[in-house]
């Protein structure tokens, strides 16, 4: 890694550094809103399986975490915790509330919104995911590589899920129907990369936009095909582009809640 | 002075063996095929470890328990336990004895072939029977699934095929 770092312009480091935030904030923030269904999902099978999946989310982000602060961008553990919202490059699909009401009091979560973010977002993180195994930053293709094999059974579950509740009840088609026109309101920032975007095709780190933008539509063709609905649309422009560290209130609430025990001692050994 | 005793790999990887799944006491980091480097220095010993999944939890005992074991060695004088994701840790890592050990726990081993739909099967833990459903592909930790045997009424738990190729 040090060799190919000493010959790395300032801009390549930028859009490595850029990108992994990316990465690292949009699986933290997919995490903890997982697991904010701890206790609360349909049936005990999930609670586990979901709870799982956010655990493997939290360690690709943890490790991303770490390709940063082998980059110099700071101690991991801090670049989770402590940066501000206008710092995070997470998207705005990953840091929307589970719903109505707080976890601790009267959640009123939706699980046809989080099968549907899930499996959704699920299939991006693929699609990336394939193209980050021929990244042009050698230390971020190797992790892609062990991410892939974990993502497998993610993008398994929340499929087997979406097809089954699509194919279900009146209410539960509708459900599904009203939470996929929420997830996709918020999809425009999904593929984008900010104000890097040139940086970070230009130096090959992944491919570009507008094809893993077509990518991701072809992979759930034949589902969407199989339910005899149509794919939905990825809107052009967004309100708020969350790679460019604009957010919705919720960011700010997420962080003051998974920041709270951290801030309590920074320099606690977990 | 006296010429201080150089390490052995041998005699590290002998250490290795006592170090166990933190869950599974009857599986070593060597049996899961964990353990991918060990080079020593002097007296200072590396150990590289891979993990079996990224968001383990049990990653820093593991750690700690691998430093701990290496330590007991008096010609060593530092240990260093790093653990790296390149080569990719996958389940046809986990040794011959892995599978007999994971056995003796009650948890089925991962299997070894897949059919050709990328689906897979796994006997019964405790009495081998291929007849068993699977309840949760996901289990009590990452690495783990949940079935039910038909003939014999248990539930048992297996190690998660785990591949490059899906």
């Amino acid at each position: 890694m040090s060799a190919s770092e000493n010959v790395m312009s300032a801009e390549e480091k930028e859009a490595i550094t850029s990108l992994l935030f990316q990465l690292a904030d949009d699986d933290f923030l997919f995490a903890y809103r997982g697991s904010e269904w701890l206790g609360l999902a349909p049936h005990i099978e999930e609670d586990v399986a979901s709870s799982s999946i956010s655990q493997d989310s939290m360690g690709h982000a943890a490790m991303y975490y770490k390709l940063l602060e082998e980059l110099g961008a700071g101690n991991a553990d801090e670049l989770a915790h402590s940066r501000e919202a206008n710092e995070r490059r997470n998207s705005i699909l990953t840091e929307r509330v589970n719903g109505e009401g707080v976890y601790m009091e009267t959640p009123k979560f939706d699980w046809a919104y989080q099968v549907v973010r899930s499996y959704f977002y699920t299939q991006a993180k693929k699609v990336k995911i394939d193209s980050l195994c021929q990244s042009s930053y050698r230390p971020l293709a190797e992790a892609a590589v062990k991410v892939r094999i974990e993502l497998y059974y993610h993008r398994l579950h929340w499929e087997t899920w979406f097809k089954q509740l699509l194919s279900s009840t009146d209410e539960a088609k509708k459900r599904m129907n009203e939470a996929i026109t929420l997830v996709m309101n918020d999809f425009g920032d999904m593929f984008s990369f900010g104000n890097q975007k040139q940086a970070i095709e230009k130096y090959k780190l992944i491919d570009s936009e507008e094809i893993l933008k077509d990518r991701w539509i072809a992979s759930i063709e034949s589902v969407f095909a199989a339910l005899q609905m149509d794919v939905p649309t990825i809107p052009e422009t967004v309100t708020n582009n969350g790679r460019n560290g604009e957010h919705t209130v919720d960011l700010n609430e997420a962080l003051l809640t998974l920041s709270a025990v951290y801030k309590v001692d920074p320099v606690a050994s977990w | 002075m006296a010429v201080s005793e150089s390490v052995s790999i041998d005699r590290i990887y002998e250490m290795l063996v006592t170090v166990k799944d933190p869950e599974i006491d009857t599986v070593s980091i060597i049996d899961l095929g964990m353990v991918e480097e060990v080079t020593t220095s002097g007296n200072s010993v590396k150990v590289v470890l891979l993990p079996t999944f990224l968001g383990c939890p049990a990653l820093e005992i593991i750690k700690k328990n691998t430093m701990d074991a290496v330590k007991q060695l008096p010609e060593v004088e530092d240990v260093d336990v790093e653990f790296v994701f390149h080569p990719p840790w996958t389940s046809d890592r986990i040794t011959e004895a892995g599978h007999v050990n994971l056995r003796a726990f009650g948890i089925a081993p991962p299997p070894r072939y897949f059919q050709e739909d990328g689906s897979w099967h796994v006997d019964c833990a405790y009495c081998g029977s291929t007849y068993v459903t699977m309840e949760n592909i996901f289990g009590p930790t990452a690495c783990r699934s949940i079935l039910y045997c038909k003939s014999c009424k248990n539930v048992f738990e297996a190690m998660k095929p785990v591949s490059t190729l899906m």
